[in-house]
């Protein structure tokens, strides 16, 4: 359906909507909405990262002026039954307990109770006035220490899915896959390559906290305002955690500083509702930078073990992967695509997959770009480096050897339907940036990235106004510069410009149901449903322009923003313009909108090629980036500027998480970093220009040929500065990140031996 | 409940029996500068109310006298005015480079080198680079004004010498003579907006064939406070500050070091890293003194 076509106003680069407003600071975030009477909520956070809470007691608090309300697990209903809806998945059950401990808290900075009080520091003493007990327990902090039989357990009442008769047990879930006969083929490879990998946790590190603010009208219905990834999603979870009906609650999403799959869970909104409803009185809740780190998503912590067999020609024979994910105190690690992901770019006839969900007394791992894919990926990429280097061919050269292609089963499942991985490849061995020779005592690295994309659930209503402006109105929040796409599609299928089309999303009440913005669908999926409500306007144009020139609607034709009669349909008349048709539709039969919603399917796989230079200074195992380049398959580039923006914002994240990111925590379970100055995301003067390359392999399940490209960029950057830093020293520090102490020690040790 | 209070004194006498005045009612005061630490401290780690005393509105410490001797930098004035001033530049090339190191444009608006010194953090880049150009701190106080080398000013952890009435007028320094240059390095595992890992301040004197006769090293993020190591200045005295001389005030530097292992570096770590931080900076200001 899709092939590459000329387009009006797709692949053009326009200013995005939202964009001044966020610039001046005339723009919404989350913690901006304020209302009459409004007080504030606040966390009483546990300072032990595993306990048994033996008892609360918030009388103390309640006794000071101006504290309204103390809430604990107590004020929750037990048994929350049923799934999340979304991206990340888990059950209810698990969301409200990491909202609101019950008999244990489980990590550092788990929420006990919640205060709130006329303003936000009163609330905050306030906390040092309830009184809780615990009974302190050993904490498990690591996933190989948590996988050890007889290891302390995080929940005595956790088994391992599909094994309960084993007994309790840290492992939550078991994945397994495998094809062919792996043995088999490592017994026919020339050359074997094994590696241990381990990356640390990282958190999304959006710059915008979470925030909210609720308020009960006068028969109980809630309205919340606050920073989200999908209000939809804040709804239902909300309510399943109160017990309420989704019917109950209404979400309005504001701007939205940054979510990256962290803001597509819940922390604060059924406190704040809670609260609301206890003091009857609109309540806000803010969290603080350290907040977010203590108790909001981070991803997982991993330990990957690759094994990859192969011919002298390059031919992979047989490839293993063993990986273990810290989940955090909930079952979830993103391990499942993990192991999805982890073998993607290759065709192989024989592998071995297995993964662990393997609970710790750490936050609740969320949703973070690609969730899974960077941490398995880094192991195989950076393996697929080492055999490339043993064998001694080219790297790119490996990778297009054993390449999948259209029609190829993937590891994890369906055959490949038109991917980009080989044209990735093609265009990387051409660059420039890779044709020129690397810098004396530099060093040189290339990985591959993927990530599956998803479809899901969206809806959108297109408006005609009476001067022929369009409104869009639809359900995803924007964080990539969404609307500026939606806007584009709306204007290429009306044949409008840019202009006059203006995209609004939506609350949960005024628009249809959206899935969370995640998993890279908006573009593909809301876009869709954008595209199928502006078909539908153009099918009432149309039907207009007929009645008004007397002839039937199929034989009007919508070209270039106008209805005309078809070719070969004999009558003497202007072509009718969108705005035309606009002015006159109260007299035609009324306004005009169109409709759709949908679940979309074919979400289209994004691959990635990245390469990098860097330096190493061997005396303070300083790793500086001299350039990077990211190349990756965008199916069709709607807004091109918004594609190379995610393609150098992930890879920029990737590149922090490979160098300085880490949660560095004390023996007792104590995260010892949690601020920007010491979790160390890099300052733009850290990063070279991120040079991008778009690579267009339309998407046939879209009408444009979309594919999503949100979260393909943050994979490849992990294995590229391992691969590159390897290059530099001579040898490989095969875990992250690769900070300055971490490298030099490396160093030393080499040297020693 | 006491409320946050301001002050504004416009004299040095107003700033100290204000001082002194809170201290015998033993009510709290905190003296301002350009705020950089205080107001970061104020709304994380320490919310007690007290009354800030500003100390930009007063002559002494707004005083800049770059062409005496010795050289005087009032306690008011932020980074952005040292380090835009090319004759300090070229004086102080070693401070002005610690100066300029500290967080961003916007910060150096307000930031001085003074609050840098007061604050006291065992990180603070400008404090090596002040007692390697041999910096003496001018305080006032109810008894007076003294005189403290720098070295001798810091007593431990966001601690030093200054008394509840007293307050930093400027900071002395002697005019560097012939061809005397300093430079300071720290290690950071980003290129800004972070604290120092390790930072070193070299500042040396050559004769005419580039012999050092006068040298003064100090160094940062590896003690509790700053210190002044004069076994690595021994080691470049009498000689051609050749990479022989640099290692060994380096390892004097390691030495003399007695780091912690924290969330920003271990003490192995540490230990290297201020050898290669004195080498590096001490053969910029080698350079500097053989250009002059
Ligand atoms: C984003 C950011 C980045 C930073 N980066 C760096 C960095 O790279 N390196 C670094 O070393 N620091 C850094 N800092 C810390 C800070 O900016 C410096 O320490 C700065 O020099 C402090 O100067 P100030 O004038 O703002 O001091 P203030 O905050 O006003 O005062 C600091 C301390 O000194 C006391 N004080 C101030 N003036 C006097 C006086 N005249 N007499 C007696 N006591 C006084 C105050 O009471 C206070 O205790 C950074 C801070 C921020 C916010």
């Amino acid at each position: 359906m899709a092939e590459a076509r000329d387009y009006r106003a797709i692949g053009t680069r326009p200013v995005r909507p939202d964009g001044v407003d966020k610039v001046t600071g005339r723009a919404n975030f989350g913690a901006d909405m304020n209302l009459p009477n409004m007080i504030h909520g606040k966390v009483l956070r546990s300072p032990h990262a595993h306990a048994r809470i033996k008892s609360i007691d918030g009388s103390r608090a309640l006794e000071m002026p101006g504290v309204y309300a103390v809430i604990s697990g107590a004020d929750f209903p037990s048994g929350a039954e049923g799934e999340i809806s979304g991206e990340g998945g888990g059950t209810v059950s698990d969301l409200a307990m990491n909202i609101m401990a019950r008999d244990k808290a489980l990590y550092h900075g788990h929420a006990v109770a919640a205060v709130a009080a006329k303003t936000a520091f009163l609330a905050e003493t306030a906390l040092e006035l309830i009184d809780v007990e615990y009974e302190v327990l050993p904490p498990v902090l690591d996933v190989d220490v948590a996988m050890e039989p007889g290891a302390t357990l995080v929940d005595e009442n956790q088994h391992t899915r599909g094994n309960e008769s084993a007994g309790p047990s840290n492992i939550a879930a078991i994945t397994k896959f495998e094809r062919g006969d792996p043995e088999a083929g490592f017994a026919e490879a020339d050359v074997v390559v094994e590696g241990d990998y381990r990356v640390p946790t990282a958190h999304q590190g959006y710059i915008e906290p979470h925030a909210c603010t609720a308020t009960l009208d006068e028969q109980g219905r809630a309205t919340v305002w606050c920073c989200t990834q999908g209000h939809f999603d804040v709804r239902s979870m909300t309510a399943g955690v109160l017990g309420k009906s989704v019917g109950e609650i209404k979400v309005i999403p504001s701007e939205i500083g940054g979510g990256f799959g962290g803001k597509t869970v819940i922390y604060l909104e059924p406190l704040a509702v809670k609260l609301s409803e206890l003091t009857g009185r609109p309540v806000k809740m803010v969290m603080s930078r350290e907040e977010v780190f203590r108790a909001t998503g981070p991803t997982s912590a991993s330990h990957c073990k690759i094994k990859v067999g192969a011919k002298r020609d390059g031919t992979i024979t047989a490839a293993t992967a063993w990986m273990a994910y810290e989940a955090g105190a909930y079952p979830g690690a993103p391990v499942g695509p993990g192991c999805m992901s982890v073998f993607a770019p290759y065709d192989l006839e024989n592998f071995r997959i297995e993964g662990f969900d393997v609970l710790v007394n750490k936050p609740k791992a969320a949703a973070y770009r690609a969730p899974g894919a960077p941490q398995s990926m880094h192991a195989m990429e950076s393996a697929m480096d080492e055999l490339a280097r043993r064998i001694g061919m080219d790297p790119i050269d490996l990778r297009l050897k054993n390449c999948a292609d259209e029609g190829t089963q993937a590891p994890y499942g369906p055959v490949y339907p038109p991917i980009g991985i080989r044209k990735c490849l093609e265009a990387a061995k051409v660059h420039p940036n890779y044709t020129t020779p690397k810098a004396e005592g530099t060093g040189r690295g290339i990985a591959a990235g993927f990530w599956f994309n998803i479809g899901m659930q969206s809806s959108a209503e297109v408006r005609l106004s009476e001067d022929g402006t369009v409104t869009v109105m639809e359900g995803s929040p924007d964080i990539g510069g969404s609307r500026a796409s939606m806007c584009l599609m709306a204007a290429e299928t009306l044949g409008v410009p840019y202009d006059v089309v203006r995209a609004h999303i939506g609350d949960t009440e005024s628009t249809g149901f959206c899935n969370v913005t995640g998993g890279s669908r908006t573009t593909f999926a809301t876009g869709l449903a954008v595209v199928q409500a502006c078909e539908d306007i153009i099918a009432e144009c149309k039907k207009r322009a007929a009645a008004t020139w007397d002839i039937d609607a199929d034989q009007v034709d919508w070209t270039e923003g106008e209805a005309i009669p078809k070719p070969g349909v004999n009558i003497d008349v202007q072509p009718l313009s969108l705005a035309d048709i606009a002015g006159s539709m109260g007299r035609t039969g009324g306004p005009i909108l169109g409709r759709a919603s949908l679940n979309a399917q074919g979400a289209g796989a994004g691959f990635s090629v990245n390469f990098a230079d860097v330096n190493v200074d061997q005396e303070t195992g300083k790793v500086d980036i001299l350039s990077f380049t990211a190349i990756q398959d965008a199916g069709t580039a709607i807004h091109p500027s918004y594609v190379e923006g995610q393609m150098q914002g992930g890879a920029v994240q990737g590149l922090g998480w490979a160098l300085n990111e880490e949660y560095i925590y004390d023996d007792n379970g104590v995260m010892e970093n949690a601020g920007f100055l010491d979790y160390r995301v890099p300052v733009a003067s850290d990063m070279p220009m991120i040079d991008t390359q778009i690579i267009e392999v339309p998407n046939p399940s879209h009408p444009y040929g979309v594919r999503g490209v949100g979260e393909t960029p943050i994979v490849a950057p992990l294995a590229v500065t391992s691969n590159a830093v390897s290059d530099a020293l001579g040898f490989r520090i095969s875990d992250l990140p690769l900070s300055p102490p971490r490298v030099l020690a490396a160093i030393d040790a080499h040297e020693e031996d | 409940m006491e409320a946050y209070a301001y002050a504004r004194p416009t004299t040095l006498d107003e700033a100290v029996s204000l001082l002194a005045a809170h201290a015998k009612e033993g009510r709290r005061t905190q003296l301002l500068a350009g705020g950089t630490d205080v107001l970061v401290q104020m709304r994380s780690v320490d919310r007690e109310p007290r009354t800030l005393v500003d100390v930009k509105h007063i002559a002494d410490t707004n005083r800049l006298d770059i062409s005496s001797d010795p050289v005087f930098i009032g306690s008011a004035i932020p980074s952005a005015i040292l380090n835009e001033n090319e004759e300090l530049k070229s004086l102080f090339p070693g401070l002005i480079e610690a100066a300029d190191l500290i967080g961003s444009t916007q910060i150096q608006g307000r930031a001085t080198i003074g609050g840098n010194l007061c604050n006291s953090s065992p990180a603070g880049d400008t404090i090596p680079a002040i007692i390697a150009a041999s910096g003496v701190c001018v305080i006032a106080g109810s008894g007076g004004t003294r005189r403290v080398a720098c070295e001798d000013f810091l007593t431990g952890v966001g601690t030093n010498v200054l008394e509840a009435d007293e307050l930093l007028v400027g900071l002395e320094f002697p005019r560097p003579q012939g061809r005397t240059a300093d430079g300071y390095l720290r290690f950071i595992p980003r290129t800004e907006m972070d604290i120092a890992v390790a930072g070193a301040g070299v500042a040396l004197t050559l004769d005419d064939d580039g012999t050092c006769t006068a040298a003064r090293v100090a160094i940062g993020a590896v003690a509790p406070t700053a210190l002044l190591v004069p076994a690595a200045a021994d080691a470049l005295i009498g000689t051609k500050v050749d990479d022989e001389a640099l290692s060994a005030a380096g390892a004097a530097c390691t030495a003399a070091s007695s780091p912690i292992t924290d969330k920003r570096g271990t003490i192995e770590y540490r230990n290297k890293v201020v050898a290669v931080l004195c080498r590096r900076a001490g053969a910029n200001a080698r350079d500097r003194a053989l250009a002059r």
